[in-house]
């Protein structure tokens, strides 16, 4: 068994939070009395049916507006894998809070009411898809039932989307449309007597058959996390480097080298409490000996000799602001990747999407929440980033904000 | 890479950011499955270095006795630094009242014995073994989540937590609470513990126990419990699937004396973990109330 993680986008009213109760519902994974509890509520608001979306809005203040206003977490299980859904929230102020979500997962589930098409929020998805790299994307059609299961209506919006398709660089994704009834069930985990026209798996049935895990393809990027030394009489000399495989493998024997000083050594032992492994892969959370005393602390990387990182000082990147109060150019702010945390200024905002064109062609009076930007970064020391479209996992950064320790942005250097 | 081993991992990933974020950090030790997995977790991390944080055990002094005596023995076996903080001080010093009546419980009295803890020792981050799948408010929560200086959680002003970067920052007097099993569901809690021959109080499993029958729930007899005249005191067979208070968890009726046994249980269970966690009854957003004032 595996674990696949997914993630829902659309627009308020699109049928996320019911969607997932419904996946909920009909892979019997919810139990009786959480059942009771939805069913009770449902009665209590004079509703006629059982409202589904009650399962996944967990605050008072959504139950009360109905609307999802924070990422909530659902798990639950099949034969074959573990499935955690963020849901997240489809108001165009919560665009940081979906991309919270969106930034932790492999599929992106991306909601359209079928009885309006496309709107401006999918294309503000489909971007973030873009930007994120997600390489699998469900065009899920929802609310068929109030178009009458049509298959005009379907094809319609099919045809639209593969229109604004075109305009991303999605090429090596896998993409697909599964039109479906989340309030109904057709389509979600039980295929559709309703929709007899649509030959395609249903939306379980096509997570259950996707692939998914770490690229192996990448080259070794260890960010060491936290030393471990025991000074203990049994480990007097032990010098342990604990960090995740970020991407790429190591093995025994490996010739290192430490990002930012240049020290070269050789792996002696990789271990996991009292499990020593031959070699690690991406992902996996290790303790590495080396051959030589060098001195290593954490935010140094450990990359493969004949395949490192150039660090530099000024990085190209596309940040998303996510702070309610506008980037301060000329202001300092950390930006934080790996183990390292780094002073850096925003030297240069270049250039600002424009959501109705899709490109970016506006030069910005001000960075705003929610507002995606080209912009040039200075640092007083080099960051060893991938470019992300190269190594989807050292090409990221978060800038943080000294004053009020927010998070106001995310970053992929371009 | 088998599920267990990325969930593992992830935690381990976790506990190590935690400890090399913060200069004060503090696991936060109940004694029941979650926290003693988290122990686990902790030593895993860090082997084979010792852990390098405190657990902290909040004791309302209704606590199952197997409870206590297991902690006691977890903490001697891998030399681990415990800090106790009683709410009967609490009482005591006038800081919180005893709820009195048919439900009275010290459960939601915790709180503040936390939070004394937490300031009295100056830990900036407090690892707990909440999991998102646990209840709905517990399913929004991150991570790392930040608690202002009076342990409140604003659920609508959250950091976002992007990719695996967590971001510790803080104020002082602020702390981060750190979850490294929020991805985590209880039978995965149950696979890994069997997985890793992980030990347990005896209340985990089935064994005769002194109980009565209040709002079709089963309560564990006990002289913490105000039990009206017309409640009678049997004897079942029982078990307890989650362990906090005696005043506030309730048990089920069961033979399974061992891990396969729970696990094929609550594979089969139409009952949820919470569903026997009288805390949750109180209200619809009861656990959303708690944490808003500080509880972990």
């Amino acid at each position: 068994m595996n674990i696949i993680k997914i993630s829902t986008a659309g627009s308020v009213d699109d049928g996320k939070s019911t969607l997932i109760g419904r996946l909920l519902f009909d892979t019997n994974s919810l139990s009786k009395d959480k059942i009771e509890n939805i069913e009770s509520i449902s009665r209590q608001r004079g509703l006629e049916e059982t409202d589904l979306s009650l399962i996944t809005d967990g605050l008072t203040a959504e139950r009360e507006q109905g609307i999802t206003i924070d990422v909530a977490h659902i798990y639950f299980n099949t034969l074959k894998r573990k499935y955690i859904i963020a849901d997240t929230p489809g108001h165009v102020e919560y665009t940081r809070n979906m991309i919270t979500g969106a930034s932790n997962s492999q599929v992106f589930l991306i909601l359209i009411d079928a009885r309006k098409g496309i709107i401006e929020q999918t294309k503000r998805h489909l971007f973030i898809a873009s930007l994120i790299d997600i390489k699998n994307i469900v065009f899920v059609i929802n609310k068929m039932d109030l178009v009458g299961f049509d298959e005009q209506v379907y094809l319609n919006i099919l045809k639209d989307i593969e229109q604004l398709v075109d305009k991303f660089e999605l090429s090596d994704k896998k993409l697909i449309h599964i039109p479906v009834s989340a309030k109904l069930g057709d389509n979600v985990v039980k295929k559709s007597n309703n929709i007899k026209w649509y030959s395609g798996p249903g939306l379980l049935e096509y997570l259950e058959s996707l692939e998914v895990g770490p690229s192996l393809n990448n080259n070794l990027r260890f960010n060491v996390q936290y030393v471990i030394r025991p000074h203990s009489d049994e480990f007097h000399d032990y010098r342990g480097y604990s960090g995740k495989i970020t991407s790429g493998s190591i093995k025994l024997g490996d010739e290192i080298k430490v990002l930012s000083s240049g020290q070269k050594s050789k792996v002696k032992t990789i271990n996991k409490h009292k499990d020593n492994f031959l070699s690690a892969v991406a992902g996996q959370s290790v303790t590495i000996e080396l051959e030589d005393e060098i001195d290593i602390s954490r935010g140094d990387i450990l990359v493969k000799v004949e395949d490192g990182v150039q660090g530099e000082r000024s990085i190209n990147s596309t940040i998303c602001w996510l702070d309610k109060e506008a980037l301060i150019p000329q202001k300092k702010y950390l930006l934080q990747y790996g183990s390292s945390i780094i002073p850096v200024k925003v030297s240069e905002v270049k250039s600002q999407l424009d959501f109705e064109t899709l490109k970016f062609e506006t030069n910005p009076d001000i960075v705003n929440v929610n507002s995606i930007n080209e912009v040039n970064l200075k640092s007083a020391s080099p960051i060893f980033l991938d470019r992300y479209k190269d190594n989807n996992s050292n090409g990221y950064f978060i800038l943080v904000d000294e004053g009020s320790n927010n998070t106001v942005a995310v970053g992929f250097k371009s | 890479m088998d599920y267990l081993d990325q969930l593992e991992d992830e935690a381990i990933y976790i506990m190590r950011e935690v400890a090399a974020q913060f200069d004060k950090p503090v696991l936060l030790f109940s004694g029941g499955k979650d926290s003693i997995t988290l122990v686990h977790l902790a030593i895993k991390a860090f082997y084979p270095a010792k852990v390098p944080f405190p657990l902290m055990h909040v004791d309302t002094g209704h606590n199952f006795p197997e409870t206590i005596q297991f902690r006691d023995e977890l903490v001697s076996k891998y030399g681990l630094n415990l800090h106790i903080e009683y709410v009967q001080d609490a009482i005591d010093a006038n800081l919180v009242q005893e709820e009195s009546g048919k439900y009275a419980s010290r459960n939601a009295l915790q709180t503040v014995s936390l939070l004394n803890g937490i300031e009295k020792h100056g830990f900036n981050a407090c690892i707990g073994g909440a999991r998102r799948d646990e209840e709905k408010a517990r399913a929004k929560e991150r991570i790392f989540s930040v608690r202002d200086d009076f342990g409140q959680w604003n659920a609508k002003n959250q950091r976002p937590e992007l990719f695996d970067l967590l971001n510790g920052r803080i104020n002082q007097g602020e702390n981060v609470r750190a979850f490294p099993i929020s991805n985590w569901t209880e039978l995965d809690v149950w696979n890994y513990i069997k997985r890793e021959e992980i030990a347990l109080p005896s209340v985990y499993f089935a064994h005769n126990r002194k109980v009565f029958l209040r709002d079709g729930l089963i309560w564990s007899d006990s002289a913490f419990i105000n039990k009206s005249d017309d409640e009678e005191v049997i004897e079942k067979i029982v078990r307890f699937r989650t362990v906090g208070d005696m005043t506030c968890t309730a048990a089920v009726e069961s033979y399974a004396s061992d891990i396969d046994a729970v696990i094929g249980e609550i594979i089969a269970a139409e009952i949820s973990e919470r569903g026997a966690r009288i805390d949750d009854k109180r209200s619809e957003a009861a656990m959303e109330k708690r944490k808003e004032v500080g509880y972990f």
